[in-house]
């Protein structure tokens, strides 16, 4: 059984064997003196999600334990339950450990099962095409299991990732070659197929026999209560204590983030700066025509709100899907800001529109490329012109 | 039967495969497919339009005027096609509802006009029918294996009959609801393609480019 898979394992032994601590000057004829190659700049987005990871575990024990609070539930049923009494922390709503190991005990399943899963078919391919295992596979897991709502069944976040690994990346060429953000298409896969796991008005607090929607779905429901994100102090929000995916919910821990990728220089700022620009244009002109609930919802909502903070900075700007140049990165951003307000308010099957926006966003980005370099070479040729 | 004969209806099943190689007649592969039953339906309709206007085109090739050789073609076509969608209304009421205008537009299938264009145009009757149902058979089998794939994984059942207990109906299987929309189509025409063209790599085309092994990459970890 362990020989059968033992041919898996050799992808993965070179590329351990394989990564240079510090890259030197290229060989070839393109002279490239540079500490920062793909390696460093994965590394670079792992310690950028690590407020995310953090949120991921401790706002999806608190969530947890708010409502069995309110709904006097005195254990987690299953073996959760027989973890969290092994381990004594307990389910005090007001407790960092309790909600912390809450939180990891839906987090880390999710998570093995999931770089499991990606590795598997990694090795696969990397093993078909006699190459070492490509790079940033961890950030890919990160991202995606972040992006999950924690109720998700295991087996299907293994056939997400694997669909969005297979069809979104390998099948492209693997890293550097794909044209839509690999995460995203798994995303999407499961959002498609699943929609009752999956689609947001459904319950995403970890306990069992009680739904509570999102603030997302209750505004794009519209019901009496569909107010209740006026209710909710906005400040909750923005720290990312609301119900929601594991790790999506806090927008104070995608700025930290942010931060960390800017500095780094691993991600476009300019991309952010126009999502921010453009979803803050489209929620002002939307509240200007007026109409429903969600079309008064105001920009400073929109941001924290459902996963629009975490695609802005983790999703959008992945370096191969988004624009390359410079003024296309302002315009791609332009775009999928507008798309996010747009298919929120205009469609509500989505109240989270990031990932359809983001996904549309990528399929333009080549479009936006071409464009802006026909451009600038039209505007030297009339500037040389004799 | 002679060779040749027997190459006009063999070769278009896999090796010269209407969908899978030659890329044609995608659409309605799309459209039809959610059930088996629709499936098995539009391939039989198919095959007797293509296989019958083969030979009637191959019948007068000599006596159509060029000029107007694609409008005789075509009013053969559309004749075939409205007699088997009459049939369809007397016969299968229910399974023409659900093809809807499906059947109508085999008209506009490039599958059969290609067909009557590259082939029928310039061989003898037999060759002709023969080549006609080959590549009926050819998109007939592509059909009813993603019309099966995406029924039994969509809804849980084969030709109407459960397969697999769905959740909603109290049983273990989730259904996929991505099965039931057409895009699905798109990802299992695909990994046939995929299959088939690493059974015969003599179909895959040249590629554009080479993508560089690890060592020639400089020092790119």
């Amino acid at each position: 059984m362990i020989r059968a898979f033992r041919f898996l394992a050799d992808p993965l032994k070179a590329r351990l064997a394989a990564s240079p601590p510090v890259p030197v000057a290229t060989q070839g004829s393109v002279h490239v003196r540079d500490a920062f190659s793909l390696a460093a700049a994965v590394r670079w987005q792992v310690l950028a999600l690590a407020p995310c990871l953090f949120m991921a575990f401790y706002n999806t024990g608190l969530q947890a334990n708010l409502t069995m609070e309110r709904l006097k539930i005195a254990a987690a049923a299953g073996w959760r339950g027989g973890m969290i009494d092994a381990l004594g922390t307990g389910y005090d709503p007001l407790g960092f450990w309790s909600a912390v190991i809450h939180g990891g005990l839906y987090f880390i399943p999710l998570f093995v099962v999931v770089a499991l899963s990606a590795l598997f078919w990694e090795q696969v391919f990397a093993k078909m095409r006699n190459r070492t295992l490509s790079e940033g596979l961890l950030v890919l897991i990160l991202l995606f299991v972040l992006l999950l709502p924690p109720s998700i069944p295991l087996w299907q976040a293994a056939l997400g990732i694997s669909f969005g690994i297979v069809i979104g990346r390998e099948i492209f060429g693997g890293a550097g070659k794909y044209v839509l953000h690999p995460v995203l298409v798994g995303l999407a896969f499961l959002y498609v197929t699943y929609p009752a796991e999956m689609v947001i008005e459904s319950n995403w607090v970890m306990v069992d026999a009680f739904s509570k929607p999102t603030y997302l779905s209750l505004a794009a429901q519209q019901r009496p209560e569909a107010l209740a994100w006026v209710a909710t102090p906005w400040e909750l929000s923005f720290l990312g204590l609301v119900p929601g995916a594991l790790g999506t919910t806090s927008t104070l821990a995608c700025f930290l983030g942010a931060a960390v990728l800017l500095y780094a220089g691993a991600a476009s700022g300019r991309v952010m700066a126009g999502m921010a620009l453009g979803m803050t244009a489209t929620a002002v002109l939307f509240n200007t025509l007026g109409g429903d609930a969600y079309s008064g919802m105001a920009f400073y909502w929109h941001l924290t709100l459902g996963s629009f903070a975490f695609g802005a900075v983790f999703l959008a700007t992945d370096q191969t899907t988004a624009a390359m140049t410079d003024r296309g990165r302002w315009i791609y951003g332009l775009l999928i800001g507008f798309l996010v307000v747009l298919i929120r308010v205009a469609n509500m099957h989505h109240p989270d529109g990031v990932m359809f926006a983001i996904l549309l966003g990528n399929i333009f980005a080549p479009l936006i490329d071409y464009l802006v370099v026909r451009a600038n070479i039209r505007r030297r040729v009339k500037r040389h012109a004799a | 039967m002679s060779n040749g004969k027997w190459n006009a209806f063999v070769t278009p099943l896999v090796g010269d495969n209407p969908i899978t190689l030659q890329v044609l007649g995608v659409c309605s592969a799309l459209a039809v497919t959610k059930t088996l039953a629709t499936a098995l339906i539009m391939s039989a309709a198919v095959i007797s339009v293509i296989t019958v206007s083969s030979g009637a085109i191959s019948l007068i090739r000599h006596h159509m005027p060029r000029n107007v050789r694609l409008i005789i073609q075509i009013t053969i076509i559309a004749t075939l096609v409205i007699v088997v969608d009459q049939v369809l209304k007397a016969f299968a009421y229910s399974l023409s509802k659900q093809l809807s205008v499906f059947v109508g537009l085999i008209v506009t299938n490039c599958i059969i006009l290609g067909r009557a264009e590259a082939f029928a145009m310039r061989n003898r009757v037999p060759e002709s029918v023969l080549d006609g149902l080959g590549n009926g058979m050819g998109y007939a089998w592509i059909l009813i294996v993603v019309g099966a794939v995406r029924e039994l994984f969509g809804a849980g059942t084969l030709l109407g009959f459960v397969v697999l207990q769905t959740t909603t109906m109290g049983g273990w299987y989730p259904p996929a609801a991505l099965m039931l929309l057409p895009p699905s189509a798109f990802f299992i025409i695909g990994f046939l393609i995929w299959v088939i063209r690493t059974w015969k790599p003599e179909q895959v085309e040249k590629s554009e480019f080479r993508i560089q092994p690890d060592a020639e990459r400089g020092n790119m970890p």
